[in-house]
């Protein structure tokens, strides 16, 4: 029930939960005049798997697959953000080696987090599948050398505390060498055939515009933030992992609309080829996991971090990744928090919503870039 | 009832060719599946990869998947279904038009896979609605999809053409939200528990309330 | 940069007049009429300008079986700043078990609306002058808080 005093003149439309644009199972109730939206709110826990609830039962190694499926799309980063906090809280380090195969992955799934991104979005504009298969050849390419290091295409269950589970497998290296000296051409030709479509331009621009102070009060974080205009990119303010070492530039938007957002990722992607050719110039050899990190994968229910607590975070590819975790002495955490970029960034989405039409709706959505394992946890 | 294959082989040869309907009809409805567009979580980014340019299952005759569940002819679940997205499962499957099939691809829409000690999962999608083909894996890699479409696609061919329109009355039990869980927990006409004690630990409801060790802090 | 636990102890304490912080480790606890004030002052302070409320969360402390005490849930708040680029600052609130509420954080800071609402779900914590307090990852009719310690969830295997 939206509110008693619904009009007679309005119309009430739930998009969702099997909608083919919505993301995954996410409901939207709308309330329509016409065809403009008065009010829009979103209804999630359709695959909420009680993730934290599972985290309080099982050793702080047995989450790391559960992160994996937190933001399906990113394994990688969610383990970093898991691995970092329980850095954090035991006052772990990480092997040389450990930290640039770290910085690899991390940066090979934000480029395949932002190309299914924007094949998603020209997906849900109307462009029925042909940016997203192009987009999708890219990502198989980088599936490939995630599966030849850690043997699942999207599972990853990789990194670990102290540095990343196993070596590289010989060949890793020069695999993605070509991967990334490649990629710049197939950016410009996704970039030739969107960027100054005439059609996209015309469906994004001035639609659901973000602004600044709206979105620092409304705890936004990621691209959408950053296409907002707020220079706030966890990688330079936290300097976490080994990330002051490499030079790269963090893309700002003007005006806050969808048409910001996806050119914020292109860029984003950009800077993210120059970190990796740094990475793979400068990649030491060494052990790939600190000894003690190895004798925690090893003997996982002997791990006993010290009583306290710790809050780790990332700039995962959807906006800031944080886990909090309570430690009460024991191998098992008293308490484990996600806190998950797309749940905190759907608040606007109301506000940016009201006053357009129900198909801008759906671009909107596409464009904050929300994934229902994140949201519902 | 086959066709001998001597008189079908010297008949060929006379330019007749000749088969018996289920034959004719299975092939039809075998090559030719329509999925749904019903992707619930991890299990669905390997679906649409599946329906990719590299895995491509266009040449299945998958060419189409179709967002109303209308036109669609097979469920896909992908994903872990939760109880409060149960009804809707079970609701999207009424709707769909006989012949229908239903495929439960990963671990968690078989039995709950890796979150079946949660308070908001339900084990397996199977004690809903009734499932033709389970594949394994979390999540199963675009091969074993293809894999369990091509088992499902045998299936279809052993059927008899009839036996789709006995089960035209069959209208599943769409689940209500309790206080603490679906009503009814299961359809007990599709499914039934395990029941052997060794079976059960598993599932066995705690005993006492999740043992929480002594709390950091005087409270 | 910020500066220790310590200075801003004693900075809210001066700018907010009437407010008893206590200290443990790093985290500054606050009694629940205060949180809106003290959050008021760190957002609006030239030097501090915490104006991003990144993590808003609670834990529970079931009664000790052994011991005594009656238990409590702590609301927990992770503040940064966007504009001078550092933080967390921790802040915690402790509430007794049987009937938790706290003021909502929504009218200073937006982005608490649906970690607050979740908080509600699955630990029962109410929050006085928050704009749409309803369960947001379970259904309407649930009963019970799913994530506090003593929670058992029914057995799905039982007789139907």
């Amino acid at each position: 029930m939206l509110s008693p005093a619904v009009e007679s003149d309005f119309l009430e439309v739930s998009l969702g939960p099997q909608h083919p644009s919505t993301h995954g199972v996410f409901r939207m109730q709308t309330v329509l005049d016409g065809e403009t939206i008065v009010s829009l709110k979103p209804v999630m826990g359709y695959l909420h798997r009680n993730h934290e609830q599972l985290g309080e039962q099982m050793t702080y190694i047995a989450s790391f697959p559960f992160t994996d499926r937190l933001d399906y799309f990113s394994a990688m980063s969610n383990n970093l953000g898991l691995a970092i906090a329980i850095e954090q809280l035991a006052g772990l380090d990480v092997t040389e080696r450990g930290q640039y195969i770290r910085i690899l992955m991390v940066e090979l799934t934000r480029l395949v987090n932002h190309t299914a991104v924007t094949g998603f979005l020209l997906n849900d504009m109307g462009a029925f599948g042909t940016p997203l298969l192009y987009a999708f050849r890219e990502r198989e390419k980088i599936l490939d050398l995630f599966e030849a290091a850690s043997g699942s295409r999207m599972m990853c269950n990789y990194i670990r505390p102290g540095g990343v589970r196993e070596d590289l497998p010989d060949g890793w290296l020069e695999g993605a060498k070509a991967i990334v000296d490649h990629y710049p051409q197939f950016l410009d030709q996704f970039e030739t055939l969107l960027t100054e479509n005439e059609i996209i331009r015309q469906r994004t621009q001035r639609v659901g515009v973000l602004p600044k102070e709206l979105a620092v009060n409304a705890s936004v974080t990621g691209p959408l933030l950053r296409a907002s205009g707020v220079d706030y990119d966890i990688r330079k303010v936290d300097g976490y992992a080994i990330y002051p070492r490499f030079k790269f530039k963090v893309p700002l938007g003007q005006i806050g609309d969808v048409y910001d957002r996806y050119y914020v990722r292109i860029l984003e992607m950009r800077e993210s080829l120059k970190i990796l050719q740094q990475a793979l110039k400068e990649i030491p050899g060494g052990p790939a996991i600190s000894p003690k990190g190895a004798a925690i994968g090893k003997a996982p229910r002997t791990f006993r971090p010290p009583k306290g607590e710790a809050y780790g975070r990332i700039e995962a590819p959807k906006g800031e990744l944080g886990f909090y975790l309570v430690s009460d002495g024991s191998n098992q955490p008293y308490r484990y928090h996600v806190r998950a970029p797309s749940f905190v960034n759907l608040t606007i989405l109301e506000d940016m919503c009201l006053g357009h039409k129900i198909a801008d709706a759906v671009v909107i959505l596409g464009s904050i870039d929300i994934v229902l394992g994140e949201v519902d946890r | 009832m086959a066709v001998d294959e001597g008189l079908k082989g010297e008949v060929q040869k006379q330019g007749v060719y000749v088969t018996t309907w289920d034959e004719l009809v299975n092939w039809g409805r075998s090559s030719s599946i329509w999925p749904l567009q019903f992707g619930l979580a991890c299990c669905a980014i390997e679906m649409i990869s599946t329906a990719a340019s590299r895995f491509d299952i266009a040449r299945f005759g998958s060419e189409i998947f179709r967002a109303s569940p209308r036109q669609a002819d097979l469920m896909i679940v992908a994903g872990t279904v939760t109880k409060k997205m149960a009804p809707q499962v079970v609701r999207l499957y009424n709707q769909m038009a006989e012949p229908k099939y239903v495929i439960s691809m990963g671990a968690c829409a078989t039995s709950g896979g890796p979150f079946h000690k949660g308070y908001n999962v339900l084990r397996g999608i199977d004690r809903y609605i009734p499932v033709d083909v389970y594949i394994p894996g979390c999540p199963p890699t675009p091969e074993a999809l293809l894999e369990g479409l091509m088992t499902l696609q045998k299936r279809i061919k052993e059927r008899s053409m009839s036996s789709a329109v006995e089960r035209k009355q069959n209208e599943y039990e769409i689940p209500e939200f309790g206080e603490a869980g679906l009503e009814p927990r299961y359809n007990p006409n599709i499914f039934k528990p395990l029941t052997h004690p060794i079976q059960q630990f598993a599932s066995a409801k705690p005993t006492s309330p999740i043992q929480t060790p002594p709390a950091p802090g005087s409270s | 940069m910020l500066p220790p636990a310590e200075e801003l102890k004693a900075a809210i304490e001066r700018g907010v007049p009437g407010t008893v912080v206590t200290l443990d480790g790093p985290a500054l606890y606050l009694e629940p009429q205060a949180l809106l004030p003290v959050c008021r002052f760190l957002k609006s302070h030239p030097e501090y300008q915490l104006d991003y409320a990144s993590n808003v969360t609670a834990v529970d402390y079931p009664p000790d079986p052994a011991g005594g005490g009656a238990g409590r849930i702590e609301m927990v708040y992770h503040l940064f700043s966007m504009a001078k680029k550092h933080g967390p600052v921790a802040i915690k609130v402790k509430l007794p078990r049987d009937n938790p509420r706290v003021p909502s954080l929504v009218p200073v800071y937006r982005g608490a609306e649906f970690q607050e609402r979740e908080v509600f779900d699955l630990y029962g914590v109410q929050f006085d002058g928050h704009p749409d307090l309803r369960r947001i990852l379970m259904w309407d009719g649930f009963q019970g808080y799913p994530m506090r310690k003593d929670y058992v969830p029914e057995n799905q295997d039982a007789p139907a």
